[in-house]
């Protein structure tokens, strides 16, 4: 059991930063989601924890051990691959036990924990096959029971549920959850679904183009995003972002207005160029509306409709709304209203304005 | 975002010794790294680089004809009288007629094995495992067999009325031919083997939409197999080549140093063990030796491009 | 395929007419495998005409060697012809000669050749690619162009007539090197990573992992350069002179040919005693051979 620092840590590859002086700790216990696009950083920040790749500058603690030139076997951490990396060779049993043949520990206990292990994830009947024998949700149980059979300090997930189908990733999802709630031990968990990292992390942590955009617990994240990065990348779909000019309590944005609940303090007296943020869902088609714009599509999901509107300037609009209210005709011009308590204001470098929501 | 590293006392304290620079962990990695290679690398520098080069010292130093009195500086005068010598061409005639009796004849019988072992048949494993069989027969074994065959006295060749004077082995124009025939039935096994490897990766979807679109076997084989073929027979040709060149074993066991010569058997890697074995020159056994490299640089130079194009295919 | 399915559709207005045809159709199927098979058997006949007639003649008395028409069957076995040649010929010391510096050679070549290879591979170093080229260009350079200095050095060293002569020039090979380096390559880096972080050194990973998922890629360098040392000629006959005990089988043979020169059937006796071994290795390990002969031909 561990908290895990990230101090001023930066990876640089020649000319390319892939991490960029990132700050952040991860407290014991916590299973932190670390979030974004390809190419993010995100792996190479997991890689770095694990010793597979080198800082460039900065500090990273394990349990308050500087382990920057520590070796990744003396580092106490576990990890599991995308591809799962089980060796193709050895049996399940022989997979699992794999890590503990290093530790100088008995056969018999090691056996016994083997078996613990195999029991916990279910696994206790496929011992004796090979990994090219069992099934992708099965390889994928194989793969954590080969990392929580150590007992690590700390768990590093790169995308495990990634060669998952659907269906199996909802489930295993939910198991991860339960299993690392139970065992305690301190997780980072790298994925670019923001669904997984939603439903999975107690905090997450968004990256973009190798800068931490945001920690925070997904709901907060939700609520407010740090940035428009943040904002389009949480989301689905993402918010609406429009161009507008701040003034006083309302934006105007092509084709009309957008009213605030509460002036942006600081930004009270005379107009601003920022951005505008609303979620899809803190829309509505209302013929009372203050913002103007024509129907290009809609598309219904069942229980949900979303309509995508354009307006005067070309930007995009996404109104989603309940299956059951009436669907507007194609090409249509209709008047969006917007929720005043749910409007997010980020300023010209795409950063929150403070106090702009709620 | 505060770091917690002040706080000493931790749990973990005794570890912090125990720090090893990365660049050490590299310098590590590279003793490893070394130590590895070194067992090898020492072989070949001993045995394959170091005598390689000296080829070209002892090139330029003639023998004396009697052993044991020391060798002199002559220069390129060595090199230039031993490649003028009729004896030289001769043997490179011999090795040119002798590679050219070979590899065509044991790659178009290896492939018209291949081919014809190319199906499903009961028992078809049994006809591959025959077809190549005598890759493994040593060149001892098939030429004591052929000698057999080949003997003047033993009834076979009487039998079918072929009895040239002098004995086909002792006779300027069919020993150069017979010890091909027998390097031709010792390659097949390697020929038939890389063929078949060559056919089973022609796609037989290929082979399926030509003849739904109505081409005869013998059009498929031709417009198609062959085609698709090209690399693994361009293969066959320098491996067939590299192989006929080594062919060493058969003619000192059928032909022999006393006749190799008057045979017209010569073939240059006899050449070189008659130079130094036989007549104890070391200087012009050196200049036939890098004459050989020359050649079979060449011929690997032609298969390195082969190879660079599939391995890029497979990184 | 089709023939059978409308055999299969007697009803039909024209069944009569495609009866005969699928009947005709399967007629020629049954004319085309018989010439299959004959001209398998003719290929195989000619292949092992040659080892037929060495048996035959390995087994007739000296007077009927050139008896005519020849014996094409040994109608009185002279089996006597086998243990003359096994005791004449010394080959029981010979076979046992080639198999100790076969052994030796093969152990060495993939030991040494698994080292470089999982150096080049997995381990990062100043020069790799420059060593590399090194290891390859070996290849372009043949035994016998180094044979004067290697006769010479073998004597200097005190292993004229001695196995270590016969072995030690062979035991490092580029091609085996090339061949598991590329093997090698095929395996996931994040198996190398997790045993990392499984607390695997390069020397475990290697003998626990490494070398167990390249096995199939170890067999054929191994069967390669068994088949290459069994069966090598030039090396042996200059390196072992006069000494019985350390002379390979194949020397053996030449030296039964040339000094029983009027007993064929004892020379060719010696022949078949020295073919079983590698019958043998055909038979068990042919998948293996197959792959290392053609590593370089086919992906």
């Amino acid at each position: 059991m561990a908290e895990v620092t990230f101090d001023a840590v930066t990876k640089r590859y020649g000319d390319v930063t892939a991490v960029d002086r990132l700050e952040m700790a991860i407290p014991d216990g916590e299973l932190l989601v670390l979030l974004g696009p390809s190419g993010c950083g995100k792996t190479t920040a997991l890689r770095m924890v694990a010793g597979l790749e080198e800082l460039s500058e900065g500090d990273i603690t394990i349990g308050n051990r500087v382990v920057n030139d520590v070796d990744p076997k003396e580092r106490d951490v576990a990890m599991v691959f995308q591809s799962y990396a089980l060796y193709p060779h050895l049996t399940v049993a022989k997979n699992v036990e794999f890590p503990l043949r290093q530790r100088g520990m008995d056969k018999a206990e090691r056996e016994k924990r083997v078996l613990e292990v195999a029991r916990t994830l279910g696994l206790d009947d496929l011992l004796d096959r090979k990994p090219a024998q069992l099934s992708g949700g099965q390889r994928q149980r194989v793969a954590l029971a080969r990392a929580i059979v150590r007992d690590p300090q700390v768990f590093l997930m790169d995308e495990p549920l990634s060669n998952l189908d659907a269906t199996l990733r909802v489930q295993t999802r939910a198991d991860i959850v339960a299993l690392q709630h139970r065992l305690g031990t301190t997780t980072i968990y790298v994925t670019h679904d923001q669904v997984e990292a939603m439903t999975m992390g107690n905090r997450i942590a968004v990256m973009d183009r190798g800068v931490l955009q945001q920690v925070a617990p997904p709901q907060d994240l939700y609520d407010r995003p740090a940035n428009t990065f943040v904002a389009a990348f949480l989301g689905s779909p993402g918010m609406n972002l429009l161009d507008g000019e701040l003034d006083g309590t309302s934006v105007r944005v092509a084709g009309g207005s957008i009213e605030l609940a509460e002036a942006v303090p600081g930004r009270d007296v005379g107009a601003s160029p920022v951005t505008v943020g609303v979620r899809p869902e803190h829309l509505r088609l209302d013929a009372a509306g203050t913002v103007a714009a024509t129907v290009r599509l809609v598309e219904m999901l069942g229980a949900e409709t979303h309509v995508i509107c354009r307006l005067e300037d070309g930007a995009q609009l996404v109104v989603r709304q309940e299956a059951v209210v009436e669907r507007p005709a194609l090409g249509a011009n209709v008047r969006v209203a917007v929720e005043s308590q749910s409007v997010h204001v980020f300023g010209a470098d795409g950063t929150r304005l403070e106090g702009s929501t709620r | 975002m505060t770091v917690a590293v002040s706080a000493g006392a931790g749990r973990e304290a005794p570890a912090a010794p125990r720090h090893r620079s990365l660049r050490s962990r590299k310098k590590r990695e590279a003793a490893l790294a070394y130590l590895f290679i070194l067992p090898a690398l020492l072989i070949f520098s001993v045995f394959v680089f170091y005598p390689f080069l000296r080829n070209f010292k002892l090139a330029l130093y003639e023998n004396p004809p009697y052993p044991n009195l020391p060798s002199h500086y002559v220069g390129l005068h060595q090199a230039a009288t031993v490649l003028s010598s009729s004896a030289f061409l001769q043997s490179l005639l011999s090795t040119i007629l002798f590679v050219l009796m070979v590899v065509p004849t044991g790659l178009f019988l290896g492939l018209a094995l291949a081919v014809a072992a190319h199906r499903k048949l009961q028992g078809i494993a049994i006809y591959r495992v025959i077809f190549s069989s005598t890759v493994v027969s040593s060149v001892a074994v098939a030429a004591l067999v052929f000698g057999t065959l080949m003997n003047p006295v033993v009834g076979l060749l009487p039998w079918l009325g072929i009895n040239p004077t002098p004995s086909i082995l002792q006779n300027p124009t069919w020993a150069l031919p017979a010890v091909a025939l027998m390097t031709v039935w010792q390659f097949l096994g390697l020929s038939f083997i890389i063929m078949s490897a060559g056919l089973q990766s022609v796609p037989d979807d290929l082979l399926e939409a030509a003849r739904i679109d109505g081409a005869s076997a013998w059009t498929r084989f031709w417009r198609i197999t062959v085609p698709m073929l090209s690399p693994t027979l361009f293969f066959g040709v320098v491996v067939g080549t590299i192989y006929a060149f080594q062919s060493f074993g058969q003619i000192d066991i059928l032909i022999g140093p006393s006749n190799a010569a008057g045979v017209h058997a010569n073939v240059l890697i006899y050449y070189i063990y008659e130079s130094l074995q036989i007549d104890n020159n070391a200087g012009q056994a050196a200049v036939l030796s890098i004459v050989l490299f020359v050649i079979t640089l060449s011929l690997t130079l032609v298969q390195m491009r082969y190879l660079e194009r599939r391995v890029t295919y497979a990184r | 395929m089709h023939a059978d399915a409308t055999a299969l559709a007697p009803t039909s207005r024209h069944s009569a007419a495609t009866e005969a045809a699928s009947r005709r159709d399967r007629r020629h199927r049954r004319i085309r495998k018989v010439i299959s098979y004959l001209l398998l058997s003719v290929g195989a006949v000619v292949i092992l005409f040659p080892i037929y007639i060495a048996i035959v003649n390995s087994l007739l008395a000296p007077s009927q060697i050139a008896h005519q028409p020849p014996p094409f069957f040994p109608t009185h076995p002279m089996w006597s012809t086998y243990p003359t040649a096994w005791n004449e010929g010394h080959l029981g010391l010979y076979l046992r000669n080639s198999a100790i510096m076969t052994a030796i050679i093969v152990v060495g070549q993939v030991v040494t050749a698994i080292l470089a290879a999982y150096a080049f591979a997995f381990l990062s170093f100043p020069f790799r690619k420059t060593l590399f080229i090194v290891f390859l260009s070996t290849l372009m350079i043949p035994f016998e162009v180094t044979l004067i200095t290697n006769l010479d050095t073998v004597t200097r060293l005190g292993w004229y007539n001695t196995f270590q002569g016969l072995t030690v020039p062979f035991l490092a090979t580029g091609f085996g090197t090339f061949l598991l380096r590329q093997s090698f390559l095929q395996i996931p880096k994040d198996l190398s990573e997790a045993a990392t972080l499984d607390g695997y050194g390069h020397w475990r990973f290697m003998t626990r992992v490494a070398v167990p998922l390249a096995r199939p890629a170890v067999a054929a360098v191994a069967v390669f350069s068994f088949l290459a040392s069994w069966n090598n000629y030039l090396w042996p006959l200059v390196v072992t002179g006069d000494n019985n005990n350390v002379r390979t089988v194949q020397i053996g043979l030449k030296l039964l040919a040339n000094t029983e020169v009027q007993n064929i059937n004892v020379t060719l006796a010696g022949t078949i005693i020295a073919i079983v071994p590698l019958v043998i290795l055909l038979l068990v390990f042919q998948k293996q051979l197959v792959r290392g002969l053609t590593a370089g031909a086919v992906k």
